[in-house]
C-alpha cells in the first residue's frame, strides 16, 4: 500500500467529502467532525457509485411508536437501492459481517511530517505549515 | 492522482449471448412544455391551467414517499439539468452504452395522462406522449423502442391510438398501468385487447397508476414498503380477471407482460385458480382449459425487482413453473430500484437460461 496525500485538510470540511483516485481505485474521503475516513466508491450490493449518495444517520426503534435518531451524517446511503453503510467501518446495516464497503486508512499529517516521504507525488504544493489528508491505498 | 477517470463501462453480461434487451426504461419530459407542440391550444391551456389529476386524494404529489426524489437513482440526474431520463445523451452514457444494450423499451409513466380524472386531457396527453417519444427519442436512437401509451379508461380513444401507431416498427407494445378503474377483463377494456391483437402487439401492464380505489383490499396502507408489495396483488387481480372473463379465448393471439410486478405469485395463483375452476367450472363455461394454461401461454413477466429468496433454488422452481421463455430482463432505469444487468440476474440460473432472460425471450416476443 502506498501513502497518498489527497487534499489539504481545509479542502474537506466537516460533513464534506471528496472523491479521489488512488492505486487505480475511486475512493471517497469523508470528514466526520474532523476525523477522516475513506471508502471504496463502489457499493458491494450491485456496484452503485456511493459518492452519488446522501449522508444520513441511524434511525432505530426499540418498539413500534418510539424512534431514535443518532449519529447524524455518519452513514452513506447508496444512490441506487438505499442500503446504508457506516462510514467509520464500511459495514452495511443489514449484513455487517458479509456486506461491507472496502475501507482504507486515512489520517491527517502536517506538511512538516510529509517532507520526510516516501509519498506519491501530488498536484498541489505541500506546505510545511499546513495539514493534509493522507490515504493508504 | 486527483484526476478522476470516469467509471469504466463494464459492458453486457457475459451470459447475454442472445443479446441484451431492457424492457423497462422510463423516459421523462424535461418539463411539460416539451408536450406543447403535440397538444391543441385547448389541451395545452387545460394542462397548464388545471393540471394533471390522478384519480386519488393526493393531487400534489405521491401518496407515499419514494425513497429518493422522483423515485430516481440520485446519480441519474443529468449534469446538464432536467430530471432523470430526460436527456438522451446521458441515458445513452448511463444505460445503453454502459451495458452495451441492443434494445431498450421506453415505458413513459406520469406525466402521461393515463388514468387522469379528465378523460379529454387523458386522451390528448396520451397522444402527445406518443408523438413525443418519436420526436425526442426514437428518431434519434435506433436502439430504443416506444410503447403506445393509451388512455385506457376510454376504449374507443385507446383503439384509435393503437391503430395510429400499429404500423410503425419503432413501437413494440401497448402500455397500460396495473391499477385501473375496473378489472382489466371487463368489457370496457375489450376494444384495447382486440386492437392490440389485431396489430400483433403485446400489451405491457406496468405496476402503479392511481385508479381512485384504495390500493389494497383493506384500504390505504401507511408505508411505501407496503405500496411496493401491492404490485403483486394488483397484478394477480388483473390477470385473474383477464383469464376468467375469457379474454384469451376471445383474443387467442394476445400476449401481456406484467412489468415490475414481481412473479413468484404466479405459480400459487395458477394452483388456486385451477383448484377453484375444477369445482366451479360451470360458472365460467367459456373457459376451455385450466386457468393456469392461459397464464402460462399468454402472460409474460419482467425481472425487476426480482424475488430474492434465501434459498436460490426456490427462484429456479418459480421460474420453472412460469416458463423460462416467459421472463424478460428489465432495469427500471432511472428509478432508485434499478437493476444492474450484470448483477441482478443470479448466476444460480444456468447460463443458457440467463441468455433467454437477457434478450432471447424479448426478441421473440416483440419481433421488432
Ligand atoms: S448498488 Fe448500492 S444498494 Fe444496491
Amino acid at each position: 500500500m502506498a501513502r497518498h496525500v489527497v487534499a489539504p485538510v481545509a479542502e474537506i470540511p466537516p460533513g464534506g467529502r471528496k472523491v479521489v483516485e488512488a492505486d487505480g481505485k475511486r475512493i471517497i474521503i469523508f470528514n466526520l467532525s474532523g476525523e477522516f475516513f475513506a471508502l471504496l466508491d463502489r457499493c458491494p450490493h450491485q456496484g452503485g457509485p456511493l459518492s452519488g449518495g446522501i449522508l444520513c444517520g441511524l434511525t432505530q426503534s426499540d418498539a413500534p411508536g418510539t424512534y431514535r435518531f443518532s449519529r447524524a451524517g455518519e452513514f452513506i446511503r447508496c444512490p441506487w437501492h438505499q442500503w446504508e453503510f457506516d462510514i467509520r467501518t464500511g459495514k452495511s446495516w443489514f449484513d455487517p459481517r458479509r456486506t461491507k464497503v472496502r475501507p482504507f486508512p486515512a489520517a491527517v499529517a502536517t506538511g512538516a511530517e510529509l517532507a520526510e516521504g516516501p509519498y506519491v507525488a501530488e498536484t498541489f504544493p505541500v506546505l510545511v505549515e499546513d495539514a493534509y489528508v493522507v490515504l493508504e491505498a | 492522482m486527483n484526476l478522476i477517470r470516469p467509471i469504466a463501462s463494464p459492458g453486457r453480461p457475459a451470459a447475454a449471448t442472445l443479446g441484451l434487451v431492457d424492457v423497462d426504461i422510463h423516459p421523462r419530459v424535461r418539463d411539460l412544455s416539451e408536450f406543447r407542440p403535440f397538444l391543441s391550444e385547448a389541451a395545452w391551456h387545460r394542462l397548464v391551467t388545471y393540471g394533471i389529476h390522478a384519480r386519488h386524494g393526493f393531487h400534489k404529489g405521491y401518496p407515499f414517499p419514494k425513497a429518493a426524489p422522483l423515485a430516481c437513482r440520485r446519480d441519474a440526474w443529468p449534469p446538464g439539468g432536467g430530471p432523470p431520463a430526460s436527456d438522451l445523451p446521458f441515458l445513452r452514457e448511463q444505460l445503453l452504452d454502459r451495458y452495451d444494450m441492443d434494445i431498450g423499451v421506453l415505458n413513459p409513466l406520469q406525466p402521461s395522462g393515463q388514468g387522469d380524472v379528465n378523460d379529454g386531457l387523458s386522451v390528448a396527453l396520451a397522444r402527445a406522449v406518443n408523438e413525443w417519444q418519436v420526436e425526442h427519442w426514437l428518431r434519434h436512437e435506433d436502439r430504443l423502442r416506444g410503447s403506445i401509451v393509451v388512455p385506457y379508461e376510454d376504449g374507443a380513444a385507446s383503439v384509435e391510438e393503437i391503430r395510429r401507431w400499429a404500423g410503425d416498427p419503432r413501437f413494440c407494445q401497448v402500455l397500460l398501468m396495473s391499477r385501473t378503474s375496473e378489472p382489466l377483463g371487463r368489457q370496457r377494456y375489450w376494444p384495447i385487447w382486440q386492437a392490440a391483437a389485431e396489430a400483433g402487439l403485446p400489451v405491457g401492464i406496468h405496476a402503479f397508476g392511481y385508479s381512485g380505489h384504495a390500493m389494497t383490499n383493506g384500504g390505504w396502507p401507511s408505508f411505501y414498503v407496503e405500496e411496493v408489495q401491492e404490485h403483486a396483488t394488483s397484478a394477480q387481480a388483473q390477470v385473474s380477471s383477464m383469464v376468467i372473463e375469457g379474454i384469451f379465448e376471445r383474443f387467442p393471439s394476445l400476449r401481456v407482460i406484467m412489468i415490475e410486478c414481481g412473479f413468484a405469485w404466479m405459480p400459487s395463483l395458477g394452483w388456486r385458480l385451477d383448484a377453484t375452476w375444477k369445482r366451479l367450472r360451470d360458472e365460467v363455461p367459456h373457459l376451455r382449459r385450466a386457468p393456469s394454461e392461459y397464464l402460462r401461454e399468454h402472460v409474460f413477466v419482467s425481472t425487476q425487482p426480482i424475488e430474492e429468496p434465501d434459498r436460490p433454488e426456490h427462484l429456479l422452481d418459480t421460474i420453472e413453473w412460469i416458463g423460462w421463455d416467459r421472463i424478460l430482463f428489465a432495469s427500471d432505469y432511472p428509478h432508485w430500484d434499478f437493476d444492474d444487468p450484470r448483477l441482478a440476474i443470479p448466476s444460480t440460473i444456468p447460463e443458457a437460461k440467463r441468455a433467454l432472460i437477457y434478450g432471447g425471450n424479448a426478441r421473440h416476443l416483440y419481433r421488432r
